[in-house]
């Protein structure tokens, strides 16, 4: 499998700030590759960078095996669907859908079909005369991305897709996009702040903090086992609690959370202070007097689960737990809290 | 495309007439010497050109677009019309002489741009993008034309003498003279300097419009009158409205037989004076043309302040007074002072209500024409009054830009503020009511006098009517060949339109390209740029007028007589219209419309055909309108320009009124305004209904949020 998408120590410098300090990474062809982060962290202009729509201040881009670097936008085989769609008010939904086969020097007759198809394939069949105005939200979404697949692009690009869409529309329309890129293979990066849309639709994860990446790996490797304490805070919600290491063996070592000992994998963090990532979920709460000690300083209800908010004066932090509907607890009760190894990660201080 | 553009070089050299500017198959069909293509015909000093050429055809494309225009600005300006044009260089021996550049130069300079733009684009400037960096060449190049040397013309001839001889040490002289800065009125001397004549003017009427403005602005945004519609009304007659014409009026008003004079005299034996004539008439001639300018400014800035905020300092115990002092009146104090500035700058340049009222109130304006035009003959003073004229509108204009340019305490979210405004504190409604409504009827009956008064045979003594004055212009006779429209004022009208019309698509397509490049690209030194084309907006017009005289009315770009110069007077007297139309439209599409047009493979000039112009006709449209009747109902630049051949309908009225006959101005003036509303008019109906009927309700491009 080639590379679709190659960056080599990318920077992209306004004045003095970076906003993105030198990068490398690469795409494989026919993944979905997600650039994740807060914003601000240099994830878009990353995407734009892709796009031609900005310029590296230094480094070398590659598409498809060939340098881009000082391509424009209109040179380079990709296409892009706005977080905004930009479809044309002024076109028709047809008419949008064509614009880039018309540019491309392709005749009418053949630029409609091609573009009607591509419509059919978007469930868009019959609405080819409106004009965007006339249409939904979601509507509009799939003329963005019937006009952008129309190309046959090497690499897709998609800026926050779902952020003008409803909650309950957001669900749908990313699993369309994921099964719409399986079905014709398609190379696609994609921007998004929300760790959530980001593991379920990616085959890999660049997670992007102030204008570097932090780490980069499938879904799973990112939320078991972040590499740093920005991933693990960012990603699925961890607690961070203050541990101290000791090694005991070639991947093993004994970790101290307060009063609490137990053996997890170093992976690589050296002897000494350390953080260790607990995942809401796999907090057990217990009678008072096993594990460490704590009191539930918050209680919420949320139908399918139970939150909470327990303090830990031992260690004075507070840890948000995940737990079942059943046996609830209620706010000032003294709890036992235990920990499963599987939710438990350990991250290198600072 | 590269190749296009050598061609174009090399036909500028071989194929036409490099001098003169009749159309090219008649110079070249007419054989005359002068028309040979420059090459030919012996002319020695044009010969280097061929070397840019052969560069450019060798690849070297930006050293041979830089030469080839330095060479062609220095052989120039250095070979005249009767030989040697700069006297101190000291050349000596027989000196060739040259005619004014024509079609020939013309194309191979456009060629040596080009030229430029492509050499830069292959280095990566601006993306590599020709049309980008062709664009910005092309407008550089014509504003460095049209604007800057006509600018530095008048500074050259401000430190020159009337013969033309270099005096720079009479310059401190002329420039701090007593006629321009004695202070004698304060001693109760004959009169003050013009220079503070205009400052007082300027400042008075600049307080003055601004407060008549906020009345008006009050009294619309803030009462239950239905006065919002006429007033908008009212607001777009001074655009329509030549600008002398209110002068006129308030003469046939005021003047020493006007009617309200008239009636005074008869009713009540208050003698007659000539009160009118000088600082008080201008006044309130420059009120009336400029509070609806004042009046917009600050409508927007009044609808701009939030309800809520004047809501929660209510629910706060503030009264009506202490709302308005507290709240309203801060917020809008920023848009108080740029109605002052453009009302300050608007007095500063205005020309035809002093000629027309000023009486013995000399301002710069009037005394640069005078200058010029009078017996007197003294170009080295009109360009010493223009420094000082120039100087201070550029002062306020500065001002205007880096004080209050984006201050603004009021803002548009696009958010629904579901509030209601405080109403008024009743004094100050009161106040408002109070001077609003007298002044309404003084423009009614303004614009009535105008619209009607050529109509009637004297007006003020005999009221029967009369088609006489009517006639004498708008005739139309059947005679020997047919049909022929005899009237004197159908000549000027139609060289008014022709020359208008074919201004007005030039105007919109460089202000549309201008404001293009500034709010969707970047690039190097464009502040400068926008600077520069801005500028061209804060030089009065009777500035503008006597620097086209002084640059171009000799070799080497020559145009003066022509339709030509005033058709370009037109497009930069008004580019800065298109430009702020289009700055102000493109803030409102979003970028990433653009961009999704370039990602799908379209270039630059295809994005902006295809794209931005559609989305953008509505402002297009308007832009052009305004343009088109800003150019026709100007008079101060184009008093200077004017000609036998191209004569223009508003110095042809300011004529009339000079020697008398006012029943001519009046009516000549009537149907001026009847037109240009009604092509407003028309248009606007026209455009309105487009937008509706193609943008729907809702475009993407507003859903957009980033």
């Amino acid at each position: 499998m080639s590379d679709a998408v190659i960056f080599r120590g990318v920077s992209k410098r306004y004045g003095q700030f970076a906003a993105v300090d030198v990068i490398d990474f690469t795409i494989a062809k026919g993944t979905l590759v997600t650039l994740l982060g807060p914003s601000g962290c240099g994830k878009t202009t990353t995407l734009r960078l892709v796009a031609g729509l900005e310029h590296a201040s230094s480094g070398r881009i590659e598409i498809g095996g060939k340098d881009v670097t000082n391509l424009s936008a209109a040179e380079r085989d990709v296409s892009m669907v706005f977080q905004s769609y930009a479809l044309f008010p002024h076109m028709t939904v047809l008419e949008n859908a064509c614009y880039g086969l018309r540019a491309s020097g392709i005749a009418r007759g053949r630029a409609e079909a091609m573009a009607a198809e591509k419509l059919a394939l978007v469930g868009l069949e019959g609405l080819e005369r409106r004009l965007p105005s006339q249409l939904s939200g979601g509507q509009q979404q799939r003329v963005a991305v019937a006009r952008a697949i129309v190309l046959e692009p090497k690499v897709l690009l998609f800026d926050e897709p779902l952020s003008n869409l409803d909650a309950k529309l957001r669900r749908h329309v990313r699993e369309e996009i994921r099964g719409l890129q399986q079905q014709l293979g398609l190379t696609v990066v994609y921007v998004t702040h929300d760790q959530q849309e980001a593991l379920a639709v990616s085959d890999r994860i660049i997670v992007m903090n102030a204008g570097r990446i932090a780490q980069d790996g499938t879904p799973r490797e990112l939320y078991e086992a972040p590499r740093n304490r920005f991933v693990a805070d960012f990603i699925g919600d961890a607690n961070l609690l203050p541990a101290t290491l000791r090694r005991t063996g070639a991947t093993e070592a004994e970790v101290r959370i307060g009063t609490l000992s137990l053996t997890l994998p170093h992976r690589g963090v050296a002897d000494g202070a350390v953080l260790v990532a607990v995942q809401p979920h796999s907090v057990r709460l217990g009678a008072a007097g096993e594990g460490l000690a704590g009191t539930v300083a918050k209680a919420a209800y949320l139908g399918s689960h139970r939150e909470y908010e327990v303090a830990l004066p031992g260690l004075a932090h507070e840890l948000f737990v995940v737990a079942p509907v059943a046996q609830p607890l209620a706010a000032g009760e003294a709890v036992g809290v235990a920990f499963d190894p599987a939710g438990l990660a350990v991250v290198p201080e600072g | 495309m590269t190749r296009l553009w050598l061609l174009l070089g090399a036909v500028g050299l071989v194929l036409l007439p490099w001098y003169g500017l009749e159309t090219p198959a008649a110079s070249v069909l007419g054989l005359r010497a002068e028309a040979a293509p420059a090459l030919f015909a012996g002319r020695w000093w044009l010969w280097p050109l061929v070397v840019p050429l052969g560069m450019a055809f060798a690849g070297w494309l930006v050293p041979a677009g830089v030469a080839g225009l330095a060479w062609m600005a220095g052989q120039g300006l250095v070979i005249g019309l009767r030989g040697w044009g700069i006297s101190w260089l000291g050349l000596a021996g027989a000196a060739p002489a040259q005619a004014a550049m024509g079609w020939g130069a013309a194309a191979f300079a456009l060629a040596c741009l080009m030229w430029i733009a492509i050499g830069l684009a292959r280095r990566g400037w601006c993306r590599g993008d020709v049309f980008v960096l062709g664009a910005l060449l092309l407008i550089t190049g014509l504003i460095a034309l049209f604007v800057a040397w006509p600018v530095l013309s008048i500074l050259s001839s401000a430190v020159r003498d009337n013969a033309g001889a270099f005096t720079p040490g009479a310059l401190p002289d002329k420039l701090f003279n007593r006629a321009i800065w004695g202070l004698d009125c304060l001693g109760g001397g004959r009169g003050c300097g013009v220079a503070w004549n205009t400052l007082a003017q300027a400042l008075v009427v600049g307080v003055l419009a601004t407060l008549l403005g906020l009345a008006f602005a009050l009294v619309a945004v803030r009462t239950q009158l239905p006065l919002k519609p006429l007033v908008r009304v009212l607001s777009l007659l001074p655009v329509i409205t030549p600008p002398f014409v209110i002068g006129l009026a308030l003469i046939l008003l005021f003047g020493r037989v006007g009617v309200v004079t008239n009636f005074l005299a008869n009713s009540f034996d208050i003698p007659r004076t000539r009160w009118i004539y000088g600082m008080p008439g201008i006044t309130i001639a420059q009120l009336l043309a400029f509070t609806p300018i004042a009046f917009l400014v600050l409508l927007g800035v009044l609808e701009g302040v939030a309800p809520s905020l004047e809501e929660a300092a209510s629910t706060l115990r503030a009264g009506r007074w202490q709302v308005f002092r507290t709240v309203t009146w801060p917020l809008i104090r920023p848009g108080l002072a740029n109605a002052f500035l453009i009302s300050f700058i608007e007095s500063l340049a205005d020309f035809a209500n002093p000629l027309m009222i000023g009486g013995n109130f000399n301002v710069l304006s009037t005394d640069i024409f005078f200058a010029v035009v009078g017996a007197a003959h003294d170009q080295s003073r009109a360009a010493v009054l223009s420094i000082v004229l120039l100087v201070f509108t550029l002062t306020a204009f500065l001002a205007q830009r880096a004080w209050i340019g984006g201050r603004s305490y009021t803002t548009v979210t696009g958010k629904g503020d579901a509030g209601l405004s405080a109403p008024l504190p009743l004094g100050l409604k009161a106040a408002c009511l109070g001077v609003v409504v007298p002044w309404l009827v003084l423009t009614v009956v303004v614009y009535g006098i105008i619209l009607g008064g050529g109509f009637v045979k004297t007006f003020g003594r005999d009221y029967t009517p009369t088609l006489d004055y009517f006639l004498t212009a708008f005739s139309i006779d059947r005679g020997v060949g047919g049909w022929f429209l005899s009237g004197s004022g159908w000549r000027s009208f139609i060289t008014t339109m022709q020359l208008a019309a074919i201004a007005t698509p030039v105007t919109a397509f460089l202000g549309l390209l201008t404001a293009w490049l500034l709010s969707r690209q970047d690039f190097a030194g464009k502040w400068a740029f926008e600077f520069a084309t801005m500028m061209s907006f804060a030089i009065p017009g009777t500035v503008v007028g006597i620097s086209y005289i002084l640059a171009f009315n000799v070799p080497p770009v020559e145009l003066t007589g022509t339709g030509l110069i005033i058709i370009i007077s037109f497009v930069f007297r008004n580019m800065p219209v298109g430009i702020r139309a289009g700055l102000a439209n493109l803030a409102q599409i979003d970028r990433s419309l653009d961009e999704a047009s370039m990602t799908l493979r379209a270039g630059t000039a295809r994005t902006l055909r295809l794209v931005l112009v559609p989305i953008l006709r509505p402002a297009i449209v308007t832009a052009m309108v305004y343009g088109f009747v800003r150019a026709v109902t100007t008079v101060s630049a184009v008093i200077f320009l004017v000609s036998g051949e191209y004569n223009l309908a508003t110095v042809y009225i300011v004529g009339r009124a000079d020697v008398g006959e006012y029943g001519v101005a009046l009516v000549y003036s009537a149907v001026l305004i009847v037109t240009m509303a009604a092509v407003l008019v028309g248009i606007s109906a026209m455009v309105g209904r487009q937008r509706i009927g193609r943008r729907g309700t809702l475009p993407a491009a507003e859903l957009a949020t980033t």
